[in-house]
Order: C-alpha cells, then structure tokens, then sequence
C-alpha cells in the first residue's frame, strides 16, 4: 500500500459495495462517515469532524457528482444524492473533481532558506543564481522574490541543503497549468485546459482531487439484471493476482454476462495503424503519432493542435474492442475497463462505450461481492490476443507492434520511431517542435503515464 | 521451515497483500533459506469483524492483521530467534 489516501479510498469503495450488494446502501449511506470515523477514533486531518466532511465528498464523487457545484448544499443528505444518481443515471461528463474542504491550500510554491544557512564565505548560491535574486544579509542569505524564477540551482549548490523549495504537488505534478487556486485559495480545475491525465488525483497528498466515478451505475445495471460486457484493458495481466484468466472469471461471477480483451481492439488498432502510417508516408507526410492515449490527443488538441493533423485517426484499442463486443453481443452494455482517468472521457465520448470503470473499482467491486480471484476457475478465452497486443501496456509497446505489422511490408519506407515515456510540463513544448518537423523520427508513440497504461492513475499496483 | 503465507484475497490484495508479495524477494539472504513465502487464496479472515483489518497474513499459522513489512519482520526476526535457539 503506497498511502494512507489510497487505502481509505478503496476501503470506502470496498464497504459501498458491500452496503449495495446487502441492499442496504441508501439506509446506511448517511451514517457512512461516522461509521468510518466515530467520535474517538483516529483522524488523519484535524479532527473527525473534517474527516467526517471530507468523507462525504468522497461518496458524493462516487456516485458521480460533481463536488465543486454540489459543496453549496452542505445539508443536503447522501441518500437524496444516492436516489438521483439512481433514478437519473447520467453519465458525468468530466471524470474529475476536486472536494474544497480536503485541499489543503498548499502555500504557493517558493525558495525558502532555512535556519540551516550559515551565511558561509564562499556563497554558492549567490553566484549560481542566474537572476541575481540572492544577496547575504546578517550573515543569512535572502531572497528578492520579484527576482527570483524558481529554478532551484540554488538548492543544488548549498552546502548545508539549507535551502528548500515548498511545492504545490497538484499544480507541480500538472503538465499543462490546468490546476490552480482559485480565489478562496483552493485548488480548481480549468477544464479548457485539463487533459485528465490525473496526474494531480496521483499526486496530491491530501487526495482532494477526486474521479467522478461510474461504479454506482455498473452495479445498478448488474443488479437489475441487464446483459453487461466487461471489456479489459491489456494492463490488467500485470494487475491481479493469479492472470487474466481467473480475473475474467471472477467479472463473470460479479455477473457481468462476457468478457473481452481490449487487446482484441489492440490488434486491429496495429493493422490499421500501420497501414495508416504507409499511407501517410506514401503521401509524402513527414511525421504520424499515435492515438491510443486519450491524455496526449487531449493535450494536442487543447495544447498543441498544430499536431492534431499529425495524430493517427486509426480508434484505439477500446473503440474496435467495443465494435467487437457490439458485434458479438448488440444487445449489451460495453463496460471498459482500465487503469485511467482520460478513458472516462473517450468512452463517453465513444458510441462503442457505455460505462467505464477503473482497476481499482474492479478490485473493490471483486471483494465487496465476496469474489477471491485466486480460487477462481481459468476462463475459457476463445482466443487470446498475441503478445504484442497485450504489450500496448507498456511504453514502446505501440511502436514494437507497428513495428512487427510491418515487417516485409513497409517496402523502402522505414519506420523511425521516437517516444514520450510519461508526458510532463515540457511536452507540450517539444511536440510544438515536433509539429514543426524540427525533430527527427517520423513516427512517435506518446504515452501520458510513465511506463505506459501500466503505470496508469487507477491502477492496483504502482511500479 | 517458517511457513509465511501471504493472503491474496481480493480485498486484502486491494489493501496492501499485493505490496506484501514483493517481500519475498527484499528478504535478508540469511532468512531466504528458512521463511517459505506463499501466496494463498482469501482465508475469510477480512469477513470477520473481530480479527481486525486487511491486509492479512500468517505466520506458522498464527493471523496478522493489518500486516505490514514491519510488523511482518518483527514477529519473523523472533521465530527466526526461536528456531536458530533450538539448533
């Protein structure tokens, strides 16, 4: 378990379910927050009071609300949330929130020197900084913060560490500026610019950064009996204990009627991108990108939309997955699910798509229902995926299968690719360049997360 | 032998029994011959109230609840003890 955060957040998940499958949820939902954190138990912020409240958004946030309108009616009951997200499933339309009484206001980012600072003789920090933001005053240096950039040279020349820079984790760990504090000093999304790449839901200690989850809609629809499809993001074989084969057992024994591999979609989205790719060399383009990352199409077209001509219109893996599943079952609910937050976006965005789920909703809807993986029997896939489908998971993963499609096939156009591992706040910037044709390499993968879907914001296990 | 089987329940494996699993290689070398680490399906342990929270885990039969590294290599380092006292 990598933090506290984390745990409380699956545990919350694991009791709803719990709560649903009794059929108790709606009478015991208001009595939720207290029943995690009773008067004289530990707290993890001031008091259980502020635990209680936090808590509340939390649910809220997982039957799909969104916690910056709703926090104006604070006396507005969870079961009276519970009855609408029930009664009016709509599908949230951005998949992330952010809960105002759990920010925590981090104190803006700055350079601070400690007491630690000895105001020594040879003054490495003065002469490092390049803006001159730093003189020595009574043997303590100083800093002119209408001088100062930030750029921690400083902090690497000290000899003492006695200096430090405070960091805003959200706005630190956002690569597109998207989060910032609003005028009651906690943070706010701008969704003109969010590129729901959740890296802030990662990153922010406080986890006031919420999903508006999908998950109360998914037990709803697998209680009241309707034909659900499970479809499984190539990341999962790498999630669960025990293979995919006992996991697509234990989806089934939740009542989902079909499983598929989104790997399935994987190979037609290699076929197709790699035809597409010749295709696009033959016409004399210079460049192609990749598709299947819904958080770097989000950031060109919101950032960089010079490249959007650049971006493959092959569909991901998800997509064909869901046209596989149509095809198979046209009767059925597709439920994709995966280790990431901008999937949320594209598949309600996606005819393919009906809902979306995350590893983590998967595994805290698995034990909720009293379903061990482990002792499941092995699933009978039809046919499994090859290999180099499964791997779409894993950075590179793309470019290898385009790769391997176009062996002896590609004629005298070679492939020279080039990759994003994990997208950070100087992406936009080289794929400027990128758009410019200033880089070499006419085919990118780009992946959002580092090491792939692998390292995905929702998945079980972080690497 | 110490008999060290991790729960890989879901609802333990959720709450921490799939970071547990890596223990099994960060053990020291001196122990790696003594402590058979398994994997095992959920023993119903997170059902009941009464035993305390996942994640889950036993050792030579005795139940850990809340299990961390921690606490997992207190209680070994002791059996370790024990057993190299009887030799």
């Amino acid at each position: 378990m990598s933090n506290g955060a984390e745990r409380l957040r699956r545990e919350l998940m694991i009791r709803v379910v719990r709560e649903f499958k009794k059929g108790t949820l709606a009478e015991n939902i208001d009595r939720m927050p207290v029943a995690i954190r009773p008067r004289h138990s530990e707290f993890s912020r001031c008091c259980v009071y502020h635990d209680r409240a936090v808590l509340k958004y939390r649910l809220m946030a997982l039957m799909g609300c969104d916690c910056r309108r709703e926090d104006e009616d604070e006396t507005k009951p969870l079961h009276e949330y519970l009855k609408e997200t029930m009664s009016d499933p709509v599908r949230p339309e951005r998949p992330l929130t952010v809960c105002a009484a759990g920010c925590d206001g981090c104190p803006e980012s700055r350079i601070n020197i400690t007491t630690n600072c000895r105001g020594c003789f040879a003054r490495p920090c003065v002469f490092s900084c390049p803006k001159g933001a730093i003189h020595v005053e009574d043997q303590h240096a100083v800093v002119d913060y209408s001088k100062c950039i930030k750029c921690g040279k400083c902090l690497q020349v000290c000899p003492f560490n006695a200096i430090i820079k405070t960091k805003v984790p959200c706005e630190d760990a956002c690569p597109v500026g998207a989060i910032r504090k609003n005028e009651f000093g906690v943070a706010d999304i701008d969704f003109d610019k969010c590129i729901y790449c959740g890296k802030c839901y990662s990153k922010c200690p406080f986890s006031a950064i919420m999903e508006r989850s999908e998950l109360l809609r998914v037990l709803e629809a697998l209680k009241s009996g309707k034909k659900l499809v499970a479809l499984v993001a190539p990341s999962a074989q790498f999630q669960f204990p025990g293979g995919i084969g006992k996991l697509f057992s234990a989806i089934a024994a939740v009542g989902f009627f079909d499983v598929i591999e989104v790997a399935l979609g994987a190979e037609l989205t290699t076929e197709n991108e790699a035809k597409e790719f010749i295709e696009r060399m033959k016409k004399g383009e210079k460049l192609m990108t990749t598709s299947c990352c819904t958080a770097y199409v989000e950031l060109v077209k919101r950032h960089v939309p010079q490249l959007l001509d650049r971006v493959s219109d092959t569909p991901s893996p998800m997509r064909y997955a869901g046209r596989l599943a149509r095809e198979k079952h046209p009767d059925a609910i597709n439920v994709f699910i995966g280790p990431c937050i901008a999937k949320r976006l594209e598949a309600a965005e996606s005819e393919e798509i009906d809902m979306a789920m995350t590893f983590e909703e998967l595994g805290a809807l698995l034990a909720g229902w009293g379903v061990d993986i482990m002792s499941q029997p092995e699933w009978p896939i039809p046919r499994p995926a090859i290999v180099t489908a499964r791997n779409f998971a894993k950075s590179c993963g793309v470019t290898e299968a385009v790769l391997n499609e176009l062996l002896g096939e590609s004629g005298d156009i070679k492939l020279d690719g080039k990759f994003f591992n994990g997208i950070d706040a100087k992406s936009a910037k080289l794929l400027a360049l990128y758009a410019a044709g200033k880089l070499p390499g006419n085919f990118l993968e780009v992946m959002s997360c580092e090491g792939g879907c692998v390292g995905g914001p929702c998945s079980l296990i972080k690497n | 032998m110490i008999d060290l089987e991790i729960c890989c329940g879901t609802t333990c494996y959720m709450l921490g029994g799939a970071a547990l699993l890596e223990l099994e290689k960060a053990l020291p070398e001196e122990w790696r011959q003594l402590v058979d680490v398994r994997a095992v399906p959920c023993t119903d342990a997170c059902a009941r109230e009464d035993l305390g929270r996942a994640p889950f885990v036993r050792l030579n039969g005795e139940l850990i609840a809340n299990a961390t590294r921690e606490k997992i290599y207190l209680r070994l380092s002791e059996l370790v003890a024990a057993a190299g006292g009887e030799k």
